[in-house]
């Protein structure tokens, strides 16, 4: 049997200076480590929680995004008699064909500026995104220059609220309304009519299409004809697929907290073992009598690991506790994608939880792995002698 | 005196060590046997090699040259692992700093060198609790050594040397830290471990008062028996 556990974690806590040190070294360690990718993991939920299943995504072949393709009124027509898309009860095809543009607006308390998404749409593209919905005031109506924001964006940005108005393009748009995505894209968008967008932005184009097939056979088929018809020249998907995708803007954040968590680690790294060659430094002659009383090398390098482990554990759950603090939080960025203002919130996973743990456990092992190997090869004699 | 009937015997028994290139002798061509049941103490100046003489029978240290066999075993040959092992099942050790782990209560101490036995925790509690009770301190068992008395701290360690129930126990100055009182009480314990429970007892002592408990005394000086 091994030295009992409790006494790793005695003697962890019996040098309560050094090992609060540690703890606060390897906790700053793992906040940062857990709070960078609960940016991304924030963003990439945001993206993830778009769309609906039964929807597909039609945007210009070689488009990354939405805001990137153009496709012609021409093509509208000739797709959307297609059978394979459903139709509404009055017999019109279910079908969306969205016009995206960016504004400069100016955020709240002078905050500098930053680009906003503007979504045209039509009813039908309201049908098709259940998931967003008005919290305050009405839905803009067809033939006014009346836009519904982002209730998250409303708080970022300056004449958002409802009666309030803004210029945009060579129009000013009134604020009529406050929509919410459920924690989807669509909170980082605002919406108007879809031939007032193309209006006000003189575009003879629309940026996609979103469908409704009459079932998923028919969108298979849907995707097939399309895709295969090179007149169109455009890309068909899955649109939870294809917002599944668009999680570029977190990839950078995940690089800089991968970053910032080793290069900040390797200090974490030498604090830890500063605190444990002091530890062994301490408890020379400790170390010599357990050997004396029968207790081999490995014995007492696993109960300095043990030790080491556990103070490091210590400061992994402080640091996630910390991180914690900020789960929920609403910030945003600009996104990689649109180059506009996205919305989302900092996502503490458990999963995350999980990897800054074992992330702080690495850390300490690796810290205490030196000192406990000069420990375990001390002369025994000369270990007993040390005062 | 025959092997079998001494717990340990010597022979030619030699320790040099290397200081530099200075060859300093710790011990030169010792030839000792201890019978079972004897409480022998080892005196002599500082540096006349009596500790060093001590470590090599309780398998802590290594000669340069020469034979210690112990219960019939030559220490000399086993291995870093096997020593420990067998100083785990066959010697109890009483320090002169008593040596106990700080951050471990009177019976966790206790308890140390059997967690590296067999025994399941009852069969180990038992043990602890007696070998407690056999230094009379059975009531303080919870209490960590520093609220303990340095006499009390000593028969804690002599209770962890005993818990296993060894032969051999072997004590380096072990009322060196301790006031007459506490001292005379120690001394008394390592006497009736061997006079009643039949222990072979190897203490080292500069004190001719302590040396006066043991059955009997040799001198070592520059590394040689003088007697």
């Amino acid at each position: 049997m091994a030295l009992p556990i409790r006494y790793s974690l005695r003697n962890a806590l019996v040098r309560w200076r050094s090992t609060i040190a540690t703890v606060l070294g390897i906790a700053l360690v793992v906040f940062v480590f857990v709070l960078l990718q609960s940016l991304a993991a924030g963003i990439e939920r945001s993206s993830g929680n778009t769309g609906d299943p039964r929807n597909l995504m039609v945007v210009r072949k070689g488009s990354t995004a939405e805001s990137a393709s153009l496709i012609s009124r021409a093509t509208l027509q000739e797709i959307r008699y297609f059978p394979e898309i459903a139709r509404h009860e009055a017999g019109d095809p279910i079908i969306s064909a969205d016009v995206l543009a960016l504004v400069n607006l100016p955020r709240r308390n002078n905050g500098g500026e930053a680009n906003v998404l503007l979504r045209g749409v039509t009813p039908r593209g309201r049908e098709l995104r259940p998931q967003v919905h008005l919290v305050a005031g009405r839905w803009f109506e067809p033939g006014k220059r009346e836009v519904v924001v982002s209730a998250k964006l409303a708080r970022r940005f300056a004449n958002f609220d409802i009666g309030e108005s803004f210029k945009s393009g060579n129009a000013t748009l009134t604020v009529v309304g406050w929509l919410a995505g459920g924690g989807s894209a669509f909170d980082s968008e605002c919406w108007l009519d879809a031939d007032e967008c193309r209006s006000i932005f003189e575009r003879d184009m629309y940026s996609s299409f979103l469908i409704r097939p009459v079932d998923a056979a028919a969108g298979a088929k849907l995707i097939a004809r399309i895709e295969a018809d090179r007149r169109f020249k455009l890309k068909v998907e899955k649109e939870v697929e294809y917002y599944r995708k668009q999680t570029m803007t977190a990839a950078p954040i995940k690089w800089l907290g991968g970053f910032l968590a080793v290069t900040m680690s390797i200090g974490a790294v030498f604090a830890a073992m500063n605190t444990m060659y002091a530890a062994v430094g301490a408890r020379t002659r400790e170390i010599g009598t357990l050997r004396v009383l029968g207790y081999r090398r490995r014995f007492v390098v696993v109960a300095l690991l043990v030790e080491g482990a556990f103070l490091a554990l210590l400061g992994g759950v402080l640091g996630c506790v910390l991180a914690f603090h900020w789960n929920g939080y609403t910030t945003a960025t600009m996104g990689f994608e649109t180059f506009s203002e996205i919305v989302f919130e900092f996502r503490v996973t458990p999963g995350l939880i999980a990897k800054g743990l074992i992330f702080a456990v690495v850390v300490g092992l690796i810290g205490t792995a030196l000192p406990a190997i000069r420990a375990s090869r001390l002369p025994v004699i000369a270990a007993l002698k040390s005062l | 005196m025959s092997d079998r009937e001494n717990i340990v015997s010597i022979r030619n028994l030699s320790k040099i060590y290397a200081q530099g290139e200075i060859q300093v002798t710790a011990l030169h061509d010792i030839s000792l046997a201890i019978a079972a049941g004897e409480f022998l103490t080892l005196m002599g100046p500082s540096g006349s090699g009596k500790s060093t003489l001590l470590h090599i029978i309780a398998g802590v240290d290594r000669p340069t040259s020469g034979e210690c066999l112990v219960q019939g075993v030559d220490v000399t040959k086993l291995n870093e692992s096997q020593l420990a092992d067998w100083r785990n099942q066959n010697v109890g050790f009483v320090f002169q700093t008593f040596n106990l782990i700080p951050v471990l209560t009177a019976f966790e101490n206790v308890e140390l060198p059997l967690l590296l036995t067999r025994l399941g925790p009852a069969q180990r509690r038992r043990q602890v609790h007696a070998a407690l009770e056999l230094v009379g301190l059975a009531d303080r068992m919870h209490h960590l050594p520093k609220q303990l008395s340095g006499g009390q701290e000593q028969r804690v360690a002599i209770a962890r040397a005993l818990v296993t129930d060894p032969r051999l126990v072997v004590a380096d100055e072990p009322t060196g830290n301790l006031d007459s009182h506490s001292a005379q009480e120690v001394l008394g314990i390592l006497q009736s471990l061997s006079r009643q429970a039949g222990k072979t007892v190897i203490m080292v002592t500069h004190d001719p008062k302590a040396a006066a408990f043991g059955s009997r005394s040799i001198h070592l000086e520059k590394g040689e028996l003088t007697n």
